[in-house]
């Protein structure tokens, strides 16, 4: 578990999710420390996506749900499955990269430039400096600076991957939600995307939900194990890979199902 | 309890612009709804004294208290007769054939592209080419049968399309197990394709014909008469056959041809007859396009694949 | 398990003798396949036919009547003495209600087309669309009659010098009418486009109207584009409105508030008189049927030219 010396970013507190009369995550506490990857690992179906997607309010666009519990968020202390709080506001400080690369039909510029446009910052100067950096953190920079002026839809999917994970980057997030990001890459692609990760930390915290036991092992300091809605595990990736605590993550781990 | 934002000046602007667009969105659906209503309830208010047993049964007159709307009703019953007869086989079997038969050749896309832009032409273009045609050429005359003719081309599209989504969506495992029973194509089609695509066919068919119901343009163009005090002749007669033809050759008017006669008139009392007119015009479109809702909606609940 | 029935052995006796006589029965399968194809090919006709009588009408018109003059004269006096034969008047009144529609039907049903795919809850969707729809199911004749003895008589108490018959009270109905097209199919095409693509903005921090206009709008542009075509050829070839409610004066003006003559009312004028079959006048009205069906080409081709360069993008 994350020791008490670190600070703790975000907490979900006896989280419980319903679809309608199926109840998809069972009295889920976890607690994100900052600036660490954590990785959330269990077969299809297990609630890992639906519980990264509570964190920035995205079941607001669907009906027929309902939740009991909190997700705190700090340093103010607030939960922001609340109602009374407004989703946009939570968006505005948790950015997500999606499954599937999915660019707006806008150029490479604007692509990056839009969570700031949204934020209201037309400043050309501003814009052109954030975007330069969220493509270079994002190892995107050398390879479109020539052509920000293109549309995103030329880019190759692994770049238009990258390119959504410098939208995320560019708006200065606390916390930055990963949708199974590398299920519709390449090896390569994956590769270079594992990597920028594992170097994003420094300045973020990151929820990575994976299907992918190995990529979990590679980048993620501590790894969740979950199964039929339950978080059944939570620890160190080391400890959680060598020397489970359960019998069912021992079972997942080492494939006997999943 | 409140989340920091550095932004929240700006998000303030963002949701009052969201929410004022939404109310936006909202006025403007209602206004058109208002003019829907204001529309019907002109008609209503205007025309509906006017309906009585008099007014179906008499024919148009000098004097508007004494006209009535029989041969307009009599016609449009005689040419949606006719329209229905050409347009329905003509665009069932076109819809058959390019979804079940053609081979994916220049001929096919270019029939395809035809169908789209035909759909495409103003209806008054049809009755030009009517005129031409029909009436001059094959010397049709400004007949009944003329006239079932042009609708029934001016709604062909709409058939041909709405048999074609009908047919498309019918999974490609049923026409597997019609086939792995050896039955032929045509086989597959009569006992398969069509019943299940029904629904949506006729649905197109009720649509085409609440369209057709409601076209003046192209029968005025073909000379539809604004002023006929006649019926055409009865379909039934006393010596064998027994059953006559000659009423398609006879000329006609239909319902919207007498509305529009009736509003091109300075005096007001025939303005309430076209409103009368009007009202009983657009009962059946309406009717028509409900029913085609209804039935939509119940193949759509009934079919599950 | 399985008992053949009655039934069922007659059939099988059906079957063999059906297989016996198999090559009458492909016969009738291809002669089948031929008649369908044959009304397949009806369309076709009926294209041909129509290119064929606008053509055939106007050649003999253009003999009497130089092309130069039909595209510059000011005049359109075909039925006086002193007959003049310029189309402008017309493409004038024509020009005049399409963009009135317009103005009307492409801000409202955009809108409408946004707010229902966009904003309103599912369920409000599945009611208010065809209700909505209802709007042009209702037989021109009628927007007529409501043009002219309902909205202008409305209109005239804003503006008093206002002639019963005009442009104004003809194009707004018009517009009326169109507001389905463009919502509805605008409508579809926005709902095309994939929740991941909205997800995007969403998780940017974007309110549905910024998602709206920056994701959703650019990327069903195509299909929103094919609702707009479709909405200006119908206004053009939209000819009841026009012949009962704008007067059927040829007037060169662009004042919406006079009453002017477009290509189809002048067409419908024509065909409730008694002009004889192959008089000048006769063949004016298809030289006019010719014009308007350029024009409506002319917007296909448009049509397919955007899809072709903005296809879907998602």
């Amino acid at each position: 578990m994350p020791t008490e010396l670190e600070n703790i970013k975000a907490e979900v507190k006896d989280l419980n999710f319903y679809y309608g009369d199926v109840k998809a995550l069972k009295g889920v506490n976890l607690k994100i420390p900052e600036k660490k990857v954590i990785s959330l690992i269990g077969p299809s179906g297990c609630g890992k996506t639906t519980l990264l997607r509570c964190f920035n309010r995205m079941h607001d666009f669907y009906t027929n749900h309902s939740h009991t519990g909190e997700i705190i968020l700090n340093p103010e202390g607030v939960n922001i499955l609340d109602r009374k709080i407004d989703p946009i506001e939570v968006r505005m400080r948790i950015s997500m990269v999606f499954q599937k690369p999915n660019p707006f039909p806008k150029t490479i510029f604007e692509n990056v430039a839009y969570g700031l446009r949204v934020r209201g910052v037309t400043k050309r100067s501003v814009l052109l400096e954030r975007v330069e950096k969220a493509l270079t953190v994002s190892a995107l920079w050398n390879e479109v600076k020539d052509r920000l002026d293109q549309q995103a839809f030329n880019l190759s999917g692994g770049q238009q991957q990258r390119l959504c994970i410098a939208r995320a980057l560019a708006i200065d997030p606390e916390i930055v939600l990963f949708d199974e990001p590398t299920s519709a890459l390449d090896p390569i692609a994956t590769a270079r995307i594992e990597e920028l990760v594992s170097e994003l930390k420094k300045e973020v915290s990151i929820l990575i939900v994976t299907h992918n036991m190995q990529q979990a092992g590679r980048i993620s300091d501590y790894t969740g194990f979950m199964y039929m809605g339950e978080l059944v595990e939570f620890g160190d990736t080391d400890k959680i890979f060598t020397n489970p605590k359960e019998k069912l993550t021992e079972d997942y781990i080492s494939g006997h199902f999943g | 309890m409140e989340l920091k934002t550095n932004y929240k000046r700006q998000l303030l602007i963002n949701k009052i612009f969201d929410v004022f667009f939404k109310y936006l969105g909202l006025f403007f659906l209602i206004c058109a709804l208002i003019a829907l209503l204001a529309l019907i309830g002109n008609l209503v208010s205007e025309g509906f004294g006017r309906l009585s047993f008099q007014f179906l049964s008499s024919f148009p007159s000098r004097f508007a208290d004494k006209s009535g709307i029989l041969s307009a009703w009599v016609g449009s019953f005689a040419v949606m007769l006719m329209t229905a007869l050409f347009a329905i086989p003509l665009g069932v079997a076109s819809g058959v054939y390019l979804e079940e038969y053609a081979p994916k050749n220049k001929i096919t896309t270019f029939i395809e592209l035809n169908i789209t832009n035909l759909a495409g032409v103003p209806s008054i273009i049809f009755g030009l080419m009517a005129l031409g045609l029909f009436v001059y050429k094959m010397s049709l005359g400004q007949s009944i049968i003329t006239a079932g003719m042009t609708l029934g081309l001016l709604v062909l599209p709409v058939i041909i399309v709405t048999t074609r989504e009908a047919i498309k969506t019918i999974p490609v495992h049923i026409r597997e197990a019609s086939y792995a029973v050896g039955a032929t194509k045509l086989q597959t089609i009569r006992y398969h394709i069509l019943p299940y695509s029904a629904g949506g066919i006729i649905t197109g068919i009720i649509i085409a014909m609440s369209r057709a119901i409601g076209e003046t343009a192209p029968l005025i163009t073909i000379g539809a008469l604004t002023f006929i005090a006649f019926l055409p002749a009865s379909p039934f007669i006393s010596q064998a056959p027994f059953v006559s033809t000659q009423w398609m050759f006879d000329p006609f008017t239909v319902l919207p041809i007498q509305m529009f006669n009736w509003v091109s008139r300075p005096q007001e009392d025939f303005h309430t007859n076209a409103a009368a007119a009007g009202l009983i015009l657009i009962v059946f479109t309406l009717t028509l396009t409900a029913v085609a809702i209804i039935i939509r909606n119940y193949f759509r609940k009934r079919i599950k694949w | 398990m399985f008992k053949l029935t009655d039934h069922q052995s007659s059939n099988s006796k059906k079957m063999r003798l059906k297989s016996s006589r198999g090559f009458s029965a492909r016969i009738y399968e291809k002669i089948i396949e031929y008649v369908l194809f044959l009304a397949a090919l009806a369309s076709v006709f009926v294209t041909l036919g129509i290119a064929y009588v606008l053509i055939s009408e106007s050649i003999p018109f253009f003999k009497v009547v130089s092309i130069i003059d039909f595209i510059t004269d000011k005049q359109w006096t075909p039925l006086f003495a002193d007959a003049h034969f310029g189309i402008r008047p017309l493409l004038a009144g024509t020009f005049v209600t399409t963009a009135i529609a317009l103005i009307v039907a492409i801000p409202v049903g955009s809108v409408i087309a946004i707010y229902l795919s966009e904003y309103a809850h599912p369920r409000a969707r599945e009611i208010l669309k065809p209700i909505l729809e209802l709007l042009s199911a209702i037989p021109t004749v009628v927007y007529g009659y409501f043009a002219l003895l309902f909205v202008s008589p409305l209109l005239q108490k804003i503006f008093v010098n206002m002639t019963g018959f005009n442009m104004l009270s003809a194009g707004i109905v018009m517009g009326i009418m169109i507001i389905p097209y463009v919502s509805s199919l605008s409508e579809d095409a926005m709902r095309a486009v994939p929740m991941h693509m909205r997800e995007g903005s969403f998780a940017m921090g974007a309110t549905r109207l910024q998602t709206s206009v920056n994701v959703v709008v650019p990327a069903a542009f195509s299909g929103i584009s094919a609702a707009y075509i479709l909405a200006v050829s119908r206004a053009i070839g939209e000819t009841m409105i026009v012949a009962i409610a704008a007067g059927m004066q040829p007037n060169f003006t662009l004042n919406p508030t006079e009453p002017a003559s477009t290509i189809t009312a002048y067409i419908v004028q024509v065909s409730l008189g008694d002009l004889p079959h192959g008089s000048i006048g006769y063949q004016t009205i298809f030289a006019a049927g010719l014009t308007l069906l350029l024009f409506t080409f002319a917007l296909n081709i448009a049509g397919h030219f955007l899809k072709k360069k903005f296809g879907e993008r998602y």
